[in-house]
């Protein structure tokens, strides 16, 4: 399976996830929102360049209770609860924003 | 029916887990491998503590750079366990010594215990997994 | 030449390095790569063995796989001599043959 970018074809896995993860440029995650019919919000962006930030530094993809623990520490607490995250990612936190931001799927968890 | 975001409270009994590691990373797959059963435990907000022990010690050396070997680098993500509440990290003395190593040369801060004190540790888990 | 012996194994984990050097006829090399390569360092409990063995014997040490593991290649005991794997492959060639110790 492949995803169209800016004229190149992204290989991704049957879940739509990237194969390649440096490949990823934000129009990656512009159009997996759209297919998903999500617009993506300053607020879905902050998320995704922070999962980015967290592979960077440690290699993988963040539980989705770390990821809500290091959001409200990162951007504040009223979005450092999984109600906030839930409503900009609804089919899961780390699930589908770490697809949006071309990382794996995060090991045993949502 | 719940929301989603209400059931990330896991309920159900919280159980003392420790990971024994004995082998050095990249040679096999052992020190990967639990490393990823590890991060799968503490997501279930299990009681973990992690041991490095015999060649395990190697497994979070400092400046390992696998680029050369065209291998990942999982070295990084021992820094990402206490974000994971995983904060029981202990190095067995006598194994640091014999390869000439100290507690500096490792990637995340660890607790250093003897041999007599690591039996006494193991004594009080209820899980030991060794890899 | 005689024989070049490849051994990848740690020495604190299998007895591979012992016996390589056992059967390692004087003039023979010994490649260590892979989990081997912490034999080569100073400081540590084999360090001795590997020092007194080069008396017979050239021993060499494949960086990248130091450099994997976080190693210094400063730390290397003296007298052994760190290749890469363009080194490797000289050394297949100039030896008469390889023996892989596994």
């Amino acid at each position: 399976m492949a995803i169209e970018v800016n004229g190149k074809s992204l290989e991704v896995d049957e879940e739509g996830y990237l194969a390649d993860l440096n490949q990823w440029e934000p129009e990656v995650a512009t159009i997996m929102a759209k297919e998903d019919g999500t617009e993506l919000t300053d607020a879905h962006w902050e998320v995704i360049n922070f999962l980015r930030e967290y592979y960077e530094e440690y290699q993988i993809a963040p539980a989705v209770r770390v990821l809500t623990k290091a959001i409200g520490k990162k951007l504040g607490k009223e979005k450092g609860n999984s109600k906030y995250l839930y409503e900009l990612f609804p089919y899961g936190p780390a699930k589908q924003a770490c697809k949006y931001a071309g990382l794996p799927k995060p090991t045993g968890c949502v | 029916m719940s929301e989603p975001w209400e059931d990330d409270e896991l309920d159900g009994p919280v159980r003392k887990f420790m990971y024994v590691n004995r082998r050095a990373p990249y040679g096999t797959i052992y020190a990967l491998e639990s490393l990823e059963v590890v991060l799968i435990a503490a997501a279930f907000e299990q009681d973990v503590s992690l041991v490095f022990m015999d060649d395990g010690v190697y497994q979070i050396k400092k400046g390992q750079n696998t680029e050369a070997i065209g291998v990942k680098n999982f070295s990084p993500t021992y820094r990402a366990l206490e974000g994971y509440d995983v904060e029981k990290l202990y190095v067995e003395k006598e194994s640091l010594e014999s390869r000439g190593l100290t507690a500096d040369d490792l990637v995340v801060p660890v607790q250093v215990v003897d041999r007599n004190q690591l039996a006494e540790l193991m004594e009080e888990q209820e899980v030991i997994l060794s890899f | 030449m005689p024989m070049l012996h490849t051994v990848n194994k740690s020495p604190f984990e299998r007895r591979t390095l012992d016996t390589a050097l056992r059967h390692a006829v004087k003039g023979s090399g010994v490649l260590l790569i892979e989990d081997a390569v912490y034999a080569a360092f100073e400081g540590t409990v084999v360090a001795e063995k590997v020092r007194a063995a080069l008396g017979d014997l050239k021993i060499y040490v494949l960086g990248p796989d130091i450099a994997a593991r976080g190693m210094s290649e400063k730390q290397v005991i003296d007298g052994l001599e760190v290749v890469d794997y363009g080194g490797f492959v000289d050394l297949v060639t100039e030896y008469d043959k390889v023996q892989s110790w596994l």
